[in-house]
């Protein structure tokens, strides 16, 4: 489905009301991977609101992505409890798994990582969310599973 | 242990299982005066940190005028150190949306709002299903309806009018008060944010009876509250206790013998060094807490703590207005360069005085409490920050 049809089809379930813009961005969001220009100013001019008040709206929130990023995206919790339980360990593992910096997608577009804040798992760190999932008590061992689960899948 | 355990069971009113049809039903049938009556009687104070009077806020609700009210659970729990919220929603969410929808009748509201955060995005399929047969469930008690809104991600989206900003569809900033959403807040309409912990207890008041709840805690801070204990701690995990109690209690607790420091209250909260904990009582008379209690042991470097924090603010400053947004970049830059020596160590003094700046004019309540934990660090660990 193109992005213009997605947004007619997310329109018609929420309605064009500008308390709908959430939902609707947080659905492309997940469907696309990111929100691009375009996306942002055909949503613009199907809502009758400024591309320049969607965007500030989209770039405000660190999980409505606009930049594009990996199948998967990997958030490490970098707050202070996960930090005190060493979380540094578990972004060396994925950096040097993946090959890549905090920030960046693989060359493979499989996975983007980031550091991210308080997840509220702070009993049970370090912690990351994959995606929408969320993986607790990680050893490095635990993490290299993990995301060999996520590479095949 | 079986102190703890003794403490818990004096309090627990939040995990236990309870009738809410039933609850429900009864309150109803009294009528939106005696619900308020027995809030008040409680003395419940808003558990989600600032501690307002719960049953003044729906009285409020209740007066202002509208055709249309709505109630919003505020699930946005991005404190660092607080995981209570998660652990409610996920083990009694029957008992969240009860008190919401007890609220929903004092005030005379037919819609309510689970505000979500993103991060707990996978906590909404089970959620919305709870929340989809609730909605069934009381149908033939009274006509109101709960919704799902999920956030994406930002801290200061706890704040209740960025709270509501972003429900409108907007970026997350914190709106001027007065007005205050029990006058104008959703769509402009008087609308009751709470705490979920707050709607826990509000329900549990209906159902106990406010003797129950307000036999507990102190003058000022009636009842228990639910702890997220972290950090360096043999028993990290969620409590609940009874307010009131002494640091000295707490760290003798749940500490691994070597406790330095307590944060309170998360990153907006207060570090108490050990020295104090024998007269600090976490309360609202004392130190308050949202739920998050951090401990530190004497192997943690207090400047990595206040850096993290900083760090923390930096991100998640809305970037509205100028105290908060440049003084949270100030304070993390200004203690870098105090202990790379290229200022000072008395330039410390000069950002406490501009962390005073923040407090009296930032907008909001995040940048107001920046200072707590950079003065209660700077003032008690000053070695560790310059050395």
């Amino acid at each position: 489905m193109n992005i213009q049809t997605q947004i007619d089809e997310l329109i018609k379930t929420h309605g064009k009301e500008r308390k709908a813009l959430m939902p609707i961005l947080q659905d492309l969001a997940k469907q696309n991977r990111f929100l691009s220009k375009e996306t942002l100013q055909y949503i613009g001019i199907k809502m009758d609101i400024s591309a320049a008040e969607v965007y500030g709206t989209a770039s405000f929130y660190s999980f409505l992505d606009i930049t594009r990023r990996g199948e998967n995206v990997i958030r490490v919790c970098k707050t202070i409890s996960c930090d005190m339980k060493n979380k540094q360990l578990i972004v060396d593992t994925i950096k040097k798994r993946l090959n890549i910096g905090v920030g960046e997608t693989s060359h493979d577009n499989k996975f983007t990582l980031l550091e991210t804040n308080c997840m509220g798992h702070c009993h049970e760190g370090p912690v990351m969310l994959v995606n929408d999932d969320i993986y607790t008590n990680l050893t490095p061992q635990k993490t290299l599973e993990i995301i060999d689960k996520y590479s095949r899948g | 242990m079986d102190k703890l355990k003794k403490l818990q069971e004096k309090v627990n009113m939040i995990f236990t299982k309870c009738d809410h049809q039933a609850v429900l039903k009864k309150s109803v049938g009294e009528g939106p005066e005696q619900i308020l009556k027995k809030l008040m009687a409680s003395s419940l104070r808003g558990r989600g940190g600032a501690g307002f009077y719960t049953g003044l806020k729906w009285k409020f609700a209740k007066e202002a005028q509208g055709n249309k009210k709505y109630v919003i659970c505020n699930a946005d729990e991005g404190e660092p150190g607080t995981f209570k919220d998660r652990a409610i929603l996920e083990q009694v969410p029957e008992k969240v949306l009860l008190g919401m929808a007890i609220c929903a009748c004092a005030i005379s509201s037919d819609e309510g709002y689970i505000y979500l955060r993103g991060e707990y995005n996978y906590l909404k399929r089970k959620l919305q299903a709870v929340v989809d047969k609730f909605n069934n469930d009381i149908k033939s008690i009274m006509d109101f309806n709960v919704k799902i809104f999920s956030g994406s991600g930002a801290y200061v989206c706890g704040e209740e009018t960025s709270l509501i900003e972003s429900m409108e569809g907007k970026r997350g900033e914190p709106r001027n008060k007065p007005p205050y959403p029990v006058v104008s807040g959703y769509l402009g309409k008087p609308t009751v944010i709470n705490n979920v912990e707050t709607f826990v207890y509000a329900g549990m008041i209906m159902a106990l009876g406010p003797q129950k709840f307000s036999a507990l805690g102190t003058g000022d801070s009636k009842g228990g509250k639910v702890f997220s204990v972290s950090g360096d701690t043999p028993i990290p995990g969620i409590y609940e206790l009874e307010l009131g109690m002494t640091l000295e209690e707490f760290a003798e607790l749940f500490g691994d013998g070597d406790t330095k420091a307590v944060q309170v209250g998360g990153a907006s909260g207060f570090c108490v060094p050990r020295k104090n904990f024998k007269d600090t009582i976490i309360a609202f008379e004392g130190i308050p807490t949202g739920g998050s209690m951090m401990l530190f042991n004497s192997s943690r470097s207090m400047y990595n703590v206040l850096h993290n924090y900083l760090d923390f603010f930096c991100e998640e400053s809305c970037g509205q207005c100028t105290p908060c947004r440049t003084g949270c970049q100030q304070l993390k830059k200004g203690i870098e360069a105090v202990k790379s020596k290229s200022k000072t160590p008395g330039y410390l003094g000069q950002l406490q005085k501009m962390s005073k700046t923040m407090q009296i004019a930032c907008k909001c309540g995040l940048g107001q409490s920046v200072p707590n934990s950079f003065n209660s660090i700077v003032e008690n660990f000053r070695e560790e920050i310059i050395f």
